[in-house]
């Protein structure tokens, strides 16, 4: 047997977080006993997208571990404990609460803390900082009460906790000491012009200030007073000028620390202990700290590297950053202010779209040595790559920032970045990877993504992800089939278009049209689904009826035996005692099994086929109707009780999802869609986890859209905030047709999404900023389908020569002699082969 | 010798699509193919699926050859031999099958 050693890691924030996963998922994971301390309540979280708390979404959502990632590692993480002394000699590090761990590896990650400038009056009431949930929680609190807030600090965080400010409802000023915003990493033409555009979002910026006391104020809880002698009335007072290493665990047991703080570590990130490592915002490296979580995440898998004997450094960090600032895009490369000999510099403003963009290049005119962009930063990637891969220049690098008017592109073709460039910096990914898992079968956007984590960090890098596949596709000679089948030389959105131009109705007329052959189990439901959702035709008509699968073309599901099973629409899962009666019976007449589905409803098996129209005679009598539960369609809504009942609700979750439920039953998509309502963020009803989910929340409904659950549970991604039922429907209306048009075949929404070039962000452009100028188009479109809605059931049993199709055998009354049942915990299944030989059978009615 | 039974009306049959006769005690799934007027009989029984249910699969044509789509595990079975796409050693029973004025007649002692 061989013991194991422990490795012990201080600090569970997104870089020790980010080298546990790292680690667990490197040749070494079994040779340590994995041990952490979190000083916080809960373990890491998503710093970078804190102000999303303020929009709505939840401590769980911000959350970087997966459910279980800690038991399933066998990692043994101290919540809630803080390190607070570490002995070198014994290699033992003590707790607050006591526990003492010995350690053969100690890695530090305890981050940094918010720097308080130690102005007179700086722990007063109101007086706060931003780096943890519970500093969000203390600046919600605050502001229940308060109606201005100040931000001490104009740089990248400062900016960010802003936001926080507005998003919390406080008229919001901004206080920096530098006379522009954003001082390390823009000019002042820059910062110039984000300044404008901030102001018009509201705020107001003071620059050039210096604060020198915080004292009562008169209309607020605080004055402050600045140097210059004028004075700001506020609330809230938010730090974020900065910020600090912790080093005082290293500093205690004699580790060489910076003259300004920071522990000094190698390209190894080892600290002068030969046995103890320090990554992320914590480390000093070359008298530098990084505030920046990419280049934390690489010191983390230096780390990693260094334990299992790779040959890894550290050599610092590029501190490029690209970011939306309350919808301001912002970006900065390299060298930015031309620190550098000789450098010269190019820049362009448009005065009217307020654009800045700024590039600083060598004196030979070759190579770019960094660049800033204000107002629109679609050119980052590519800047990004010639500043990093030292490519070089255009003759006229000019020509990379001056808007180009004609379809001539300036753009880098990627076909130039060498395999070493990093084509996603979070997970710092190289086209080298990129190619190499396209040449392993990953050509699918979606499956690239999810096989190299490439554009799922921040997502900034998606296009040139994209151009990167599509470039090295065509360059491996793969004609990229998109090709529906063989007798189809189209895509499925093709075809929706042709069948939408053209106004086809019938498989026969698009086939001879633009196919050929007769037609196939992959294009014959594709088409006929197609048609139902553009013309939302009865889909037992005689052209159609050939073209769906067998669970549409008798509107129920088969199932092993060759029997069905039947379920009638229970809009939001509500139903009345007389109603669910009725159901019992028509179970009981039949003798079918009965069960609850995860959708509210029930499910009532073993129907033969010529059981199902006097089944449905039976329910339709009883005011039921079709739950579709057989079509790429929508099945339920589910919902929690919500307000009408429940002490907690804060909106009518059951009577919206009966509503929705009611407005889109009987729609025909490409796959399956799923909703669900809950009337509050406790979110019983699991509406994250479906295709469209809606959360009451005390300013409105918030829409989640693209979860779903089954074989790759996805949670659904915040939508909109805030909503009025009306503008929430105008949404999903817009969202579901944009869906049933340009989805692939059998596409859930998530996949269709992460497919999407642009993902997330390009849907709400589409969606809610009305981008393609399609918005009336698409709800007219569900109008028509709304209006058209039938019950396909009723029309079926109405109509008597649809009728003749639901017997087993064409020319006998007969019933099929394989289908047997036997009993089990008082109700009928299949028989399985054994059963049929020994066991006596159940006879059926 | 071939016994050809009488089983149904042409007008019974679903066009493009499938039923199931009951013949001689034994169920034959019957496929008509407009606008060719081509009927396809075959054994009605999945033998992956274990169930009677392929008069009840899509049809279409893969590679030129006519197939039925089990609705069960969507094995696919050529309608002129039997043979199943996926796996060459299973082939199920075809019935020579014939139009007479607007009858439909099968035969199923003569299946090979």
């Amino acid at each position: 047997m061989t013991t194991k050693k422990t490795l012990l890691v201080i600090g569970n924030g997104m870089v020790g977080q980010h080298f546990l996963t790292s680690l667990v998922a490197s040749s070494i994971k079994d040779d340590y006993e994995i041990v952490t301390f979190c000083e916080e309540p809960r373990a890491a979280y998503d710093r970078v997208h804190l102000s999303e708390f303020f929009s709505g979404k939840s401590a769980e959502e911000l959350s970087l571990v997966e459910p279980g990632f800690f038991e399933q590692h066998g990692i043994v993480i101290h919540l809630g404990d803080k390190a607070e002394t570490i002995d070198r000699q014994a290699k033992t590090v003590v707790s607050a609460k006591g526990v003492t761990i010995h350690y053969d590896k100690l890695v530090l990650a305890t981050g940094s803390y918010p720097f308080v400038p130690p102005v007179p009056g700086h722990e007063r009431p109101g007086c706060l900082v931003y780096r943890t949930i519970e500093d969000l929680e203390a600046m919600a609190a605050a502001a229940k009460t308060g109606k201005i807030g100040t931000v001490v600090g104009g740089g990248l965080l400062g900016l960010e906790a802003a936001k926080a400010l507005v998003d919390l409802g406080l008229k919001t000023h901004v206080v920096e000491f530098a006379p522009r915003l954003m001082a390390v990493q823009l000019d002042e033409a820059g910062g110039a012009m984000l300044r404008q555009k901030i102001e018009e979002l509201g705020l107001i910026v003071h620059t050039g200030k210096n604060t020198s006391l915080i004292t009562d104020g008169e209309q607020c809880v605080n004055k402050m007073c600045f140097a210059d002698g004028e004075e700001l009335e506020t609330d809230i007072v938010l730090f974020s000028a900065g910020i600090r290493p912790r080093d005082e665990l290293a500093r205690n047991c004699g580790l060489e620390v910076g003259q300004r703080g920071g522990i000094v570590i190698d390209n190894q990130c080892r600290t002068s202990d030969q046995s103890i490592y320090a990554i992320g915002e914590c480390a000093l490296w070359n008298g530098m700290i990084y505030g920046l979580v990419a280049p934390g995440y690489s010191m983390a898998r230096t780390v990693v590297a260094d334990l299992a004997g790779d040959l890894a450094s550290f050599t610092g960090a590029d501190m490029s950053t690209k970011l939306k600032l309350m919808g301001v895009d912002v970006a900065s490369i390299g060298d930015a202010h031309a620190k550098t000999q000789g450098a010269k510099v190019y820049s362009y403003q448009n005065g009217d779209n307020q654009i800045y963009k700024r590039l600083v290049v060598s004196q030979d005119k070759k190579q770019l040595l960094g660049a800033v962009l204000v107002g629109d930063a679609s050119g980052y990637s590519t800047l990004l790559q010639y500043c990093l891969n030292g490519i070089e220049l255009p003759e006229n690098p000019d020509a990379l920032i001056l808007p180009h008017r004609s379809d001539e592109s300036v753009g880098l073709g990627v076909d130039a970045l060498p395999a070493s460039a990093q084509i996603c910096s979070c997970y710092a990914v190289t086209k080298g990877a990129v190619c190499s898992a396209i040449e392993a079968g990953f050509t699918s956007l979606g499956a690239l993504k999810a096989e190299t984590k490439a554009a799922t960090g921040c997502g900034g890098c998606s296009a040139l992800l994209k151009s990167v596949m599509d470039c090295e596709l065509a360059k491996q000679g793969f004609e990229v089939n998109t090709h529906l089948c063989e007798h189809f030389a189209y895509t499925r959105q093709d075809l929706y278009n042709l069948i939408m131009v053209d106004q086809i109705r019938t498989f026969a007329e698009l086939l001879e049209k633009y196919g050929k052959g007769n037609g196939c189990e992959i294009c014959k439901p594709t088409v006929g689904n197609i048609l139902a959702s553009y013309w939302n035709d009865y889909i037992l008509e005689q052209p159609h009826l050939g073209l769906q699968d067998t669970n549409d073309t008798f509107l129920a599901n088969m199932q092993k035996d060759g029997t069905y099973s039947v379920v009638p629409r229970i809009p939001g899962g509500e139903i009345s005692p007389d109603m669910l009666i009725a159901i019992g019976q028509v179970g009981k007449k039949y003798k079918l099994y009965t069960k609850i589905t995860g959708g509210q409803r029930v499910d009532l098996f073993g129907a033969r086929v010529d059981q199902l129209p006097p089944i449905w005679k039976e329910l339709i009598d009883a005011g039921f109707e079709s739950g579709h539960a057989y079509g790429k369609s929508l099945r339920t809504v589910k919902s929690c009780v919500g307000s009408s009942w429940c002490r907690y609700g804060v909106d009518d979750s059951v009577g919206l999802a009966i509503e929705l439920e009611n407005r889109y039953k009987g729609l025909r998509s490409p796959h399956k869609i799923k909703f669900a309502v809950s009337g509050c963020t406790r979110e019983c009803a699991e509406a994250q986890s479906k295709d469209v989910g809606i959360i009451a929340t005390e300013n409105g409904w918030n829409l989640y859209v693209c979860g779903n659950g089954g074989m790759k549970p996805r949670h659904a991604d915040l939508f909109a905030t805030g909503l009025d039922k009306e503008t929430l429907i105008r949404y999903i209306d817009r969202f579901l047709t944009f869906y049933v048009r340009t989805a692939d075949r059998l596409q859930r929404t998530s996949v269709w999404m992460e497919n999407m070039e642009g993902g997330l962000d390009y849907l709400k452009s589409v969606v809610i900023e009305d981008k393609l100028g399609l918005c009336n188009q698409l709800e007219q479109q569900m109008l028509q389908v709304i209006d058209t809605y039938q019950c396909e059931w009723k029309t079926t049993i109405e109509d008597e020569s649809k009728l003749k199709r639901f017997r087993h055998f064409i020319n006998s009354d007969q019933t099929d002699d394989k289908v047997i049942f036997v009993e089990e915990r008082g109700q009928l299944r299949p028989a399985d082969d054994d059963e049929r030989k020994h066991f006596k059978l159940v006879e059926v009615a | 010798m071939a016994e050809w039974q009488d089983v149904c009306g042409i007008a019974d049959l679903q066009t493009n699509s499938g039923v199931c006769a009951l013949v001689d005690g034994q169920q034959v799934a019957i496929f008509f193919l407009l606008p060719a007027q081509t009927c396809y009989a075959i054994s009605n029984f999945d033998p992956f699926g274990n169930a009677n249910v392929l008069s009840r699969g899509l049809i279409g044509d893969i590679n030129g050859q006519p197939v039925v789509v089990s609705p069960l595990y969507k094995h696919h079975f050529n309608l002129q031999t039997g043979v199943c796409l996926e796996d060459d050693s299973i082939k199920i029973p075809v019935y020579p099958i014939r139009l007479n004025q607007t009858r439909v007649e099968v035969n199923v002692r003569e299946a090979p």
